[in-house]
């Protein structure tokens, strides 16, 4: 379908299809194979300035919006849903520093993060606090013009990799959710270890690392916003972030599709193509469907939010978000089984590509909000909107 | 100092279809590309930048579309490009088209080391590259795989042999055409094709570059074309199989009877 995208955004997807054809598809198995993080890559990233698309041009980055992010992210995710996986998730610990940074934070971290010459990571989950990201142990104390952190986070992406934290730790644990501060912390800083890198499914060739914490001195003015502003922060994080995971989902999905198609045309049983059969072409027909509508949505939630951001607007985009991340996930699983279902037993094995296709969606259902935590994003949202409205 | 890397627009195809009845190429419904062999010489000429400092400048001759062939060398890391076109350039051959690049380069100003890809896909001729350092009268080295070194005006390159390499000084200016061993090209950058857009392109016709009116296009062209056709597909060669100590001796039987050893 024709979106009308900007010649900037024309050439953006340009780029990323070259780079994703070019120097990704050929290392894809190997980094799967392998669970290793994909240097290489992320250096292509970096020289050809998609890291900074989303990072207003006075931090060194395009100007571009979520539209643009979105659309990199898809379009590298077509081919691998993991590999994109290091560019989307620094955009993540990105997105504190961009949305509640000082400028003397903004100018500090995001002209690296912009060049690809650091990559970030957030760093929110913790073995006793996943859906219930509230319920943090992780803690900040004052120390003069220091904070102290202790405690440990879990499944961090890009954890041990990425050079720049955005950290959530409680400040004032007797105010529970409201006790919660966000801080930039560095690579290298003392007492900031990584733990176990996590074996996984799938998002192979991305580090999932522990984060921990001991004793590590930050400076206060590594805090983002104020002390307590941490869930305010993380939520409106999610809200710029969630569209990422979408474009994630989207794309392996949309890769998936046209692997299957590919293969249906030339696969032959029966003396003919299966493409020539209703049964695989119903099964092609609700795939191509679900992805143009898991696009649909996503696009124009993404340029709903840069539009309402561009005019200065501050409220939230909740429910889109969830929407958009929620829809896409759920469409990324069903489409990538279908894609092994189309293959039959040669999309079981690790020769082709859609069994890997099929192991990297399923955590686009999980993380940044389970898929049940969207839908209670979406009710809840819903049942504010009518409360409003009496 | 100053880079010149001259390129061509060519068709995206390696199977080139030929109109029997004009004996030209056809072009219609064919993608084009920078000749690939460009592509090498704009990398080096980057990466010459990046060592040495100055700036590189990407020519071309060919028509108006051909812009986009120089503006994607601009976002590739060329600085500027300019594009030699002229309805009166038409139907040049390789001396027609050197004498006219080299016009334009002497018009472009001084420059240090000039850069081609060997050839281009589609005539394969590799002769402009040697035919432009003709016309400049200043030294060439073809077929380069390494820049050794460039110091106190003279450079050092490997031209690449089939049985090995020669090492090679000459004193700058000087061209060079490059292979596909010297480097490996990038992929442009989102701010090179952001400013790859915005490039001002000038183009330049016989009248700008004081061209002589009989050294151009059809006119200035000696080589003339009898007849263009397409050479019979190969036929299948014969497979042996079996046991490999039988195939061996097969082969070798074989060999001998066509007296190869």
């Amino acid at each position: 379908m024709e979106y009308f995208l900007t010649e900037e955004q024309q050439m953006m997807v340009e780029l990323a299809r070259k780079i994703a054809n070019e120097k990704i598809k050929p290392v894809r198995e190997h980094y799967d194979e392998n669970e290793e993080f994909p240097w290489p890559i992320v250096e292509e990233f970096a020289k050809s300035d998609l890291c900074g698309a989303y990072i207003p041009q006075e931090y060194g980055g395009l100007g571009g919006g979520v539209m643009d992010l979105v659309l990199i992210v898809e379009e590298l995710s077509k081919v691998d849903g993991a590999i994109s996986l290091a560019l989307a998730a620094s955009a993540l610990g990105t997105f504190p520093i961009l949305l509640y940074g000082n400028e003397e934070q903004k100018r500090k971290y995001l002209p690296d993060i912009a060049s690809g010459r650091k990559l970030a990571a957030f760093g929110l989950t913790e073995p006793g606090a996943g859906s219930d990201a509230t319920a943090l142990k992780t803690t900040a104390k004052k120390d003069g013009n220091h904070y102290i952190l202790n405690g440990t986070k879990c499944f961090i992406t890009n954890g041990g990799d990425a050079e720049i934290y955005t950290i959530f730790a409680s400040t004032n644990p007797a105010k529970g959710a409201r006790g919660i501060s966000c801080f930039i912390v560095e690579k290298g800083t003392a007492g900031f270890e990584f733990g176990k890198k996590e074996k996984k499914l799938g998002i192979r060739a991305s580090s999932t690392r522990e984060l921990i914490f001991n004793n590590c001195k930050v400076s206060a003015e590594n805090l983002l916003a104020k002390e307590g502003y941490g869930l305010m922060i993380a939520q409106a994080t999610f809200d710029s972030s969630r569209p990422g995971v979408a474009a994630q989902a989207l794309g392996i999905a949309a890769g998936a599709l046209e692997e299957s198609i590919n293969y249906a045309r030339t696969r032959v049983q029966f003396g003919q193509p299966i493409a020539s059969f209703q049964a695989i072409q119903h099964i092609l027909a609700d795939m191509a469907t679900e992805v143009e509508a898991a696009r649909a949505l996503l696009y124009a939630t993404s340029k709903m939010m840069d539009a309402q951001h561009a005019a200065g607007k501050k409220e939230r985009i909740t429910k889109e978000s969830a929407m958009s991340k929620y829809y896409a996930s759920e469409v990324a699983m069903r489409v990538t089984t279908n894609a092994v279902q189309v293959f039959g037993g040669y999309g079981y094995i690790r020769e082709y590509p859609v069994e890997k296709m099929m192991r990297d969606a399923k955590i686009t259902q999980i993380y940044e909000g389970t898929s049940q935590i969207q839908k209670n994003e979406i009710a809840l949202a819903l049942i504010k909107e009518a409360a409003g409205k009496k | 100092m100053n880079i010149i890397v001259c390129i061509k627009q060519v068709p995206n195809t390696t199977n080139v279809q030929i109109d029997e009845k004009t004996g030209t190429l056809k072009r219609e419904g064919v993608e084009s590309i920078v000749n690939p062999f460009d592509e090498y010489a704009i990398e080096e000429g980057v990466r010459l930048k990046e060592r040495f400092g100055g700036k590189v400048t990407v020519i071309t001759m060919g028509p108006p579309q051909a812009d986009s062939a120089l503006r994607s060398a601009i976002s590739r890391g060329a600085d500027n490009a300019i594009l030699v076109s002229d309805r009166s350039f038409a139907g040049a051959d390789t001396l027609a088209t050197s004498y006219t690049l080299a016009k334009a380069i002497h018009a472009a100003g001084k420059y240090d080391i000039i850069i081609c890809g060997k050839q281009a896909t589609d005539g394969d001729t590799a002769q402009v590259g040697p035919g432009v350092a003709e016309k400049l009268d200043i030294p060439h080295i073809a077929y380069v795989k390494k820049i050794e070194s460039i110091e106190n005006n003279l450079m050092v390159a490997e031209r690449m042999m089939e049985d090995g390499y020669d090492v090679i000084e000459v004193p700058l200016p000087a061209l060079i055409t490059v292979v596909k061993e010297i480097n490996t090209p990038r992929l442009p950058s989102l701010k090179g094709m952001l400013s790859s857009k915005k490039a001002q392109i000038p183009q330049w016709g016989a009248k700008e570059l004081g061209a002589d009116k009989n050294k151009i296009g059809l006119t200035g062209s000696p080589t003339q074309v009898m007849k263009i056709f397409s050479p019979p597909p190969r036929p299948g060669g014969e497979k042996l199989t079996g046991h490999v100590s039988e195939m061996s001796k097969t082969l070798v039987s074989k060999l001998k009877d066509l007296k190869v050893i």
